[in-house]
């Protein structure tokens, strides 16, 4: 059964064309990846699966019922981690489901148990690192109510070895909690090591122009990353890119 | 905290000293009357041998600073929220907010006093003008500045509005509406002996129109003195509430760095 359904998305703001035709699935369980240069429409995207924007044309189903303008109906870990200044880290944890009705503390602190952020519970967010925030802003997100979890570019303000570190951590989160996640990023190598599928937009206006099961076995692990098979699938995906980004 | 205050509060000190040395010696230097210009020695043994005679009046003018300064800042959040929420009442009444500002309260006090008489009421009326302007404006100004990030995440978890207003735009305009409390506390001191110098039986501001009527100019310094006393204290008190309600920024913004 496909969790989510995007169908056949047109959108323009005035005379640009942001969205051509965009179609693409998320089965259940399934960790698939977007991947576009920047300004290709990925925020647009998601604006339209959250339900901000009601595109021209085309729908989102969620389980087969359509979310078209329906606010939170998936779960969302923006692209900086969104925290409450005002909030220690617990509160800001359980917000998501403080918004849709019941709390369940005792789930929460477990997850911040396992995101090693026990002794920050009772911390407001300017006392943690950037890779911190961005935990707890995922935590966030999988405690909330909605079963598909849509990340935006979560990782790109970091440093590359924090940013390492949090691919590994999410995929072990991920490995456990079992949600489907739509995750969006402009980086191939972080698409490629976190993914079961990749689809590749082209510059704007969108449309898919690619699609790539990844072949890789699970769990991965970091060395993966350095293997010939991983830099082959990493050229291809490029070249795919690349050839767009020219013509 | 109180190291910081020695620390950096003995140069303003010094020079305020520095002044008043200044100020005495000249008086006895050249011999200037009491009525023109007393000497601090002379205010300050006025304002303490006499507190007995005039201490009533501080205690009025404090009462009526505090129920001035609730009704004020209250109609001032209310405004706020008001105007925040209905954004076709803030399209047609902002102008008038400022046009209400334009009017000076010395030329509006007599006004009230003719509708209203000399009791509380006139009185109240003319803090609550100082008053409210600066927390409405200020308080505006922190709903608009809510941060986008903050904004988007909210809508895409389906925040209703009353969510996005309690959860996340009013507690992110604290510091806002505790700047323009800070800048009120400090009028509504100065519109409260406005209000009495026009018409009342008691309050520091009486006490100085009769003082400076019957040339007794010492009497008018010490006035002056504590009512710059109270600004300060109120200034401070609600200091210390900001302190208490804004924990969270109180250790200082970026002091984490991007590194984990």
């Amino acid at each position: 059964m496909k969790h989510l359904e995007v169908k056949q998305i047109n959108q323009t703001f005035g005379d640009v064309h942001v969205l051509n035709d965009v179609s693409f699935s998320v089965s259940e369980g399934e960790f698939v990846s977007i991947l576009g240069p920047s300004g290709s429409g990925k925020s647009t995207l998601f604006g339209i699966i959250g339900g901000l924007t009601i595109p021209n044309s085309g729908d989102v189903l969620l389980n087969g019922n359509s979310i078209k303008g329906k606010r939170g109906s998936i779960s969302y870990t923006p692209q900086t981690p969104s925290l409450l200044p005002w909030r220690s880290i617990l509160d800001n944890v359980l917000l998501g489901q403080e918004i849709s009705g019941r709390k369940d503390r005792a789930k929460a602190l477990e997850m911040i148990e396992r995101a090693g952020l026990s002794e920050y519970k009772d911390a407001h967010p300017h006392e943690l690192s950037g890779g911190m925030k961005q935990r707890a802003s995922f935590i966030r997100s999988v405690l909330s109510p909605q079963s598909l979890i849509l990340l935006d570019e979560p990782f790109s303000a970091l440093d590359e070895f924090t940013r390492t570190d949090m691919q590994k951590w999410l995929l072990s989160m991920w490995e456990e909690a079992k949600r489907s996640i739509l995750f969006v990023t402009h980086n191939i190598e972080e698409a490629i090591f976190l993914s079961d599928r990749i689809i590749i937009l082209s510059p704007r206006p969108a449309s898919v122009l690619n699609e790539y099961k990844v072949p890789f076995d699970r769990p991965r692990r970091e060395e993966l990353l350095l293997t010939d098979e991983f830099l082959q699938f990493k050229k291809d995906i490029y070249q795919d890119m690349r050839l767009a980004h020219t013509t | 905290m109180m190291k910081s205050l020695v620390k950096q509060g003995w140069r303003p000190a010094l020079v305020i000293i520095l002044l008043f040395l200044i100020w005495e010696l000249c008086v006895q230097l050249f011999q200037v009357p009491t009525w023109l210009l007393p000497a601090p020695t002379q205010i300050l043994e006025v304002g303490i041998t006499e507190w007995g005679q005039y201490s009533h009046h501080v205690w009025a003018t404090v009462q009526l600073i505090i129920v001035g300064f609730l009704i004020g800042s209250s109609i001032g959040i209310l405004v706020a929220i008001g105007l925040h929420l209905v954004p076709f009442l803030k399209q047609s009444t902002y102008p008038l907010l400022i046009l209400s500002q334009n009017i000076p309260v010395i030329v509006l006090a007599p006004l009230l006093v003719v509708w209203f008489g000399f009791g509380m009421l006139p009185k109240i009326i003319v803090i609550t003008l100082v008053c409210f302007f600066p927390i409405a404006i200020s308080l505006l100004d922190g709903f608009r500045q809510t941060d986008r990030d903050l904004m988007h995440y909210m809508q895409m978890a389906g925040a209703s509005r009353k969510q996005l207003f309690w959860k996340l735009e009013w507690p992110n305009a604290m510091p806002s509406l505790f700047s323009g409390l800070k800048i009120s506390a400090t009028y509504s001191v100065m519109g409260a002996v406005i209000s009495e110098w026009l018409g009342a039986s008691e309050g520091i501001g009486y006490y100085m129109t009769l003082a400076s009527s019957s040339y007794r100019t010492d009497r008018v310094f010490v006035a002056i003195l504590i009512i710059v006393a109270l600004s300060l204290l109120f200034f401070i008190f609600i200091n210390w509430l900001e302190k208490i309600v804004i924990r969270w920024r109180s250790s200082g913004e970026g002091g984490s760095s991007e590194t984990s």
